[in-house]
């Protein structure tokens, strides 16, 4: 099993806990788990065309996944997924 | 409402003058209490990575979030709120700030520095259940 870290704003959909435990080779397959454990997660997510938003970033370890296979990337049970949602603006 | 510590909310002012004329950001750290409050236990900084245009926009790296994420899972905290500066403009959320938050449930603080030197700093709260209603809503800031 590996971890999947939640960011606060979206604990309250993935039962308030900040890490959920998931199975799968892939980041594809560990989200969908984490998507199949905690269903109300899919829209904050993904997209209705079933793509993630673009502000959210997965980080496998300390690497963004766009900078690896994306999605595709193999997974160990060792390893922790990080959601994060992106942080900016400006006047 | 947002509860700072006199010291934190001072180091956000400070750090908005340090980086005048370009944008301050940093990520708040701490614990959420019922009724919608957020108690900040420290606030860090963090570098703006909009190196293209410092003087009106920031973003915080990912990856320098989950290392103070890391950081405060450590100390039982928790990323509660953010905050940045706005150089030589009012410490009002504008359309682009409004865009770029995601954070629902969240305190943005923002701090105009006129001239290199703190104004006004306020908090607004990123309500809302989605992207769609997502909206910022000014809250106190309660210095303790």
């Amino acid at each position: 099993m590996l971890k999947i870290h939640i960011p606060t704003p979206l604990r309250q959909y993935a039962g308030k806990q900040a890490t959920v435990e998931v199975k799968g080779g892939t980041v594809a397959e560990a989200l969908s788990s984490l998507i199949s454990q905690h269903p109300d997660l899919r829209r904050h997510l993904y997209t209705e065309e079933g793509k993630l938003r673009a502000f959210v970033n997965i980080y496998l370890n300390d690497e963004d996944v766009r900078y690896l296979q994306k999605e595709a990337t193999a997974v160990k049970d060792s390893d922790t997924i990080s959601i994060v949602p992106s942080i900016a603006g400006g006047r | 409402m947002l509860k700072i510590s006199e010291s934190a909310f001072k180091a956000i002012r400070q750090h908005g003058e340090e980086t005048y004329p370009h944008e301050c950001c940093g990520v708040l750290l701490g614990r959420m209490e019922g009724d919608g409050k957020r108690v900040v236990g420290s606030a860090v900084r963090a570098g703006n990575t909009r190196t293209d245009s410092p003087q009106n926009r920031y973003n915080i790296d990912p990856k320098e979030l989950i290392r103070i994420q890391r950081e405060g899972r450590e100390r039982g905290e928790d990323i509660i709120g953010f905050y940045h500066s706005h150089p030589d403009h009012p410490a009002q959320w504008s359309a682009t700030d409004l865009a770029e938050a995601h954070w629902i449930g969240c305190s943005y603080v923002i701090t105009s520095v006129e001239k290199g030197k703190a104004v006004i700093t306020n908090s607004f709260e990123l309500q809302g259940s989605d992207e769609n209603d997502k909206r910022l809503v000014n809250e106190n800031i309660e210095l303790v």
